[in-house]
C-alpha cells in the first residue's frame, strides 16, 4: 500500500506551491505528522507533515521547483518496500493519474488569476489530504452553493450534467439552461417546488395594440436572478438619514488632487470606504447561507451596480477593504468605465460578497434593491439633496442622503440592520479626514 | 491571547523561544501568543536564498564594521535587516481550524501594521504583489515593514518588522526582499518626530485586537 503526498492547498485563493526543502531523504522511514518537506508560496513558509507512515518511496518533485496544488510530490510505501519497484509502479495507478486531468487547468494558472469563487470545495485544504476524488465527486463539491441549491430545489443530481465551468464544473447557466430544457425530474425524486397555484394573468389579450420584442440575454438573466432571489430571501429594509456636510466639504477641498491623481472623488467613493469598514465590522452583512449553515466571508469583494443603456451590471472590487480611498476611488472608476464600454473580464463580475446600488443617481430619494444572490444584504443610497433640517434645534440646510438596507431576514434581523446602519451613519458623518 | 513586550533581546535567543512556543501552542498547553521586541543589529536570510546571500551586497569586512551578524532562519520571504528601532512582531498563532488561508494570515498581519500606523497619521497601504506595508506617492512607495512569516501545520512563527526610528542606513547592506527598486521608510521619518517605541507597540496591539480579537496583555 503506498500513499501519495500532495501538494496541499494553503489558502483559497492559492494555486500552486514551491517545494523549497526535504526534509526526509528517499528510503529514509517517516511516522504519519512527521515533518516531511517545506513548502512556499507568497512569504510564507510552510512545514508539511507526512500524511502516513512507511518508508519514503519516491521524491517526484525537486527542491526548488513549482508544481499546481493537489499534484503528487511524493509517495510513501510501507516499511520495507523498494524504493524503485513500487515507484514504476505508482504512475500506472488510476488515481495518481487522475490527479493531473480536473486540477491541471487550475494549476496552470497564476495564483492571482486562480479562479477562487464559486469553489467552497477547495477552501481550506488541509495540508496533505490525499482524498482520492472521482470526476463527478468533484463537479459536485465544486459546483456553487446556489448551484446545488438550484439542483436540490428541482430535484435534479447535478452529476447528471455536463458543466461548462472551469475544471467541468456545472455552472448556474448550465443549470438554469437544464431546468429551462424542461428535463424532467429524476424519477422517485420529489418535485421540489409546487407549482404556482394560478398562472399569472396573460401579458395581453388577442387584439390589444401591442409590440413584442424578444428579451436580450442580459435582460433574461436580471428577470430571472431577480425572481430567483425574492423566492430566496425574505427582504426586509431599514433606512437612516444622513447628513452628507462633512463629506461634501472634504469633496471640494480634495477633488482637484484626486483629479490630478487621475481619478474623480465622488460620494460613491466615501459611501464604498464607510461601507467596507462597517462590514468589517458587522461579519454578518458579509455572509451567506449554505442549508444550515452561515458562511460568514472573509473576504470583502464589493459590487457596485453600474446601469448600462439597456441593462445593469454588477463588477466587483476584491478586497475592497484592502484599499484606501485612492485606490476605491480608481477601482470604482474603472470598473464603471469598462463596464459601460463592455470590456469587464467574466470574472470581475462574480464573487461580490455585498453590493451597494446608487438609484439617487436618477433622482431616487431612495430605493429599495433586491439583493444579489447568495449575498444577504444591499446598501440602496438615495439622492443627495439640501433639505431643511434640525440642528441643535436650529433650523439648518444640509445636504441630506437616505441609505436603504436590503437584507435577507432569515439571517438578519431587524436590530442588526439597524446597528449597521447606525455604524455606517456614524462613519460618514464624522468621516476621518486622515483616509482622504 | 496573550502579548509579550520582551525588549531587546538577541536573534538566535528569540529564535529558540519561538521553536519552544510553538511547540506549546501545538500541544496546546498555550493559547495564541504574540511576542514584541527588538534585536540588536543583523541581517537574516529567508527560505528564497537558504545558503546564499547574493542579496547582502556588503562585504563581511563592512558587516563586521558595523556590527551586524548574518543568520539563516526558517521563515518564508528574503534577506532583510533587523536592528534596534525596529518593532518586531512575532505572532505565534494556531491558524487552524477555520483560517487555514495564508494569503490571509498575510494580509491580516499587513492590516494590524496599516491600522497601527494611523494612530501616527501616516497613510500606509499595500502595494500589488509586494508583500510588506508601504508608504508614499503611488508608484514610488517606500517600505515601512516587512513581513516574513513560517507556517508549521497551520502554527504561525516568524512575523513583522516595523521600522519605527531604525538606522535606515543599515537597509544598504542588503537588497531588502531582494526589491531592488524600492526604498525602506520608519515612522520617524514619516512623521519628522521621535517616536516612542512602547506607543508603537501599544498601537500594534490595538491593531492586532482589531483585527484578530482581544488579546491580553502580560
Amino acid at each position: 500500500m503506498s500513499t501519495d503526498v500532495v501538494m496541499p492547498q494553503m489558502g483559497e485563493s492559492i494555486a500552486e506551491g514551491t517545494v523549497v526543502r526535504w526534509i526526509k531523504k528517499v528510503g529514509d522511514v517517516i511516522d504519519k505528522d512527521e515533518p516531511l518537506f517545506e513548502i512556499s508560496t507568497d512569504k510564507v513558509d510552510a512545514e508539511i507533515p507526512s500524511p502516513g507512515a512507511g518508508v519514503l518511496l519516491e521524491i517526484k518533485v525537486k527542491e526548488g521547483e513549482t508544481v499546481p496544488v493537489n499534484s503528487i510530490v511524493a509517495v510513501i510505501g510501507a516499511e520495507g518496500e523498494k524504493p524503485t519497484a513500487s515507484a514504476a509502479s505508482v504512475p500506472a495507478s488510476g488515481q495518481a493519474g487522475s490527479t493531473s486531468g480536473p486540477d491541471g487547468s487550475d494549476g496552470s494558472d497564476s495564483p492571482e488569476d486562480a479562479p477562487e469563487n464559486d469553489a467552497p470545495g477547495r477552501a481550506n485544504g488541509a495540508p496533505a489530504s490525499a482524498e482520492p476524488a472521482t470526476l463527478d465527486d468533484l463537479r459536485r463539491t465544486r459546483s456553487s452553493p446556489l448551484v446545488r441549491k438550484m439542483a436540490k430545489e428541482h430535484g435534479i443530481d447535478i452529476r447528471n450534467l455536463s458543466g461548462t465551468g472551469i475544471s467541468g464544473r456545472v455552472t448556474k447557466k448550465d443549470m438554469a439552461e437544464f431546468i429551462a430544457r424542461g428535463v424532467p425530474a429524476p424519477a422517485g425524486s420529489p418535485a421540489a417546488r409546487p407549482a404556482p397555484t394560478a398562472p399569472p394573468p396573460p401579458a395581453f389579450k388577442p387584439g390589444e395594440n401591442v409590440r413584442i420584442e424578444k428579451m436580450g440575454v442580459m435582460r433574461k438573466k436580471i428577470a430571472e436572478h431577480m425572481v430567483m432571489s425574492v423566492h430566496t430571501s425574505p427582504h426586509v429594509y431599514s433606512a437612516y438619514e444622513v447628513d452628507f456636510g462633512k463629506i461634501d466639504k472634504l469633496r471640494q477641498a480634495k477633488k482637484a488632487e484626486y483629479e490630478a491623481a487621475g481619478t474623480k472623488l465622488t460620494y460613491t467613493t466615501f459611501i464604498a470606504k464607510a461601507t467596507v469598514d462597517t462590514i468589517r465590522e458587522f461579519p454578518f452583512s458579509n455572509a451567506s447561507l449554505d442549508g444550515e449553515n452561515i458562511v460568514y466571508k472573509r473576504d470583502i469583494n464589493l459590487g457596485i451596480a453600474v446601469a448600462l443603456d439597456s441593462g445593469l451590471i454588477v463588477p466587483v472590487i476584491r478586497n475592497a477593504d484592502e484599499k484606501n480611498l485612492l485606490g476605491l476611488s480608481r477601482a470604482i472608476q474603472d470598473l464603471a468605465q469598462r463596464a459601460r464600454t463592455k470590456q469587464l473580464k467574466p470574472e470581475e463580475v462574480q464573487g461580490g460578497t455585498f453590493t451597494i446600488t446608487n438609484p439617487g443617481i436618477f433622482g431616487a430619494v431612495f430605493g429599495l434593491p433586491i439583493i444579489s444572490q447568495p449575498q444577504v444584504a444591499i446598501l440602496g443610497v438615495g439622492s443627495v439633496d439640501k433639505r431643511v433640517v434640525v440642528v441643535d434645534d436650529m433650523i439648518a440646510v444640509r445636504p441630506m442622503c437616505y441609505l436603504t438596507l436590503g437584507y435577507d431576514h432569515r439571517l438578519i434581523d431587524g436590530a442588526d440592520a439597524g446597528r449597521f446602519l447606525q455604524a455606517l451613519k456614524n462613519r460618514l458623518q464624522n468621516f476621518d479626514e486622515s483616509w482622504v | 491571547m496573550t502579548v509579550h513586550r520582551l525588549g531587546r533581546i538577541a536573534y538566535d535567543e528569540a529564535l529558540a523561544l519561538q521553536q519552544r512556543l510553538v511547540e506549546d501552542r501545538r500541544h496546546g498547553t498555550i493559547g495564541d501568543t504574540l511576542l514584541l521586541l527588538e534585536h540588536p543589529p543583523v541581517i537574516t536570510l529567508g527560505a528564497k536564498n537558504r545558503g546564499r546571500s547574493s542579496n547582502v551586497v556588503a562585504t563581511p569586512a563592512q558587516l563586521a564594521d558595523a556590527g551586524v551578524a548574518v543568520v539563516d532562519t526558517g521563515r518564508g520571504g528574503d534577506v532583510t535587516y533587523h536592528g534596534p528601532g525596529q518593532l518586531i512582531g512575532y505572532p505565534i498563532f494556531d491558524l487552524k481550524p477555520d483560517r487555514c488561508d495564508v494569503r490571509r494570515y498575510i494580509r491580516d498581519l499587513e492590516e494590524v501594521l496599516i491600522r497601527a500606523v494611523r494612530s501616527f497619521g501616516i497613510a500606509a497601504g499595500r502595494v500589488d504583489g509586494l508583500t510588506g506595508v508601504w508608504s508614499g506617492q503611488p508608484g514610488r512607495e517606500e517600505k515601512l515593514a516587512a513581513i516574513g512569516v513560517r507556517i508549521s501545520r497551520w502554527i504561525t512563527s516568524h512575523g513583522f518588522a516595523l521600522n519605527v526610528s531604525t538606522d535606515l542606513s543599515h537597509f544598504n547592506l542588503i537588497v531588502p526582499c531582494g526589491i531592488t527598486d524600492r526604498g525602506v521608510t520608519s515612522i520617524e521619518r514619516l512623521t519628522g518626530r521621535a517616536v516612542k517605541m512602547t506607543d508603537v507597540e501599544d498601537a500594534v496591539v490595538a491593531g492586532a485586537e482589531s483585527v484578530f480579537g482581544v488579546l491580553q496583555t502580560v
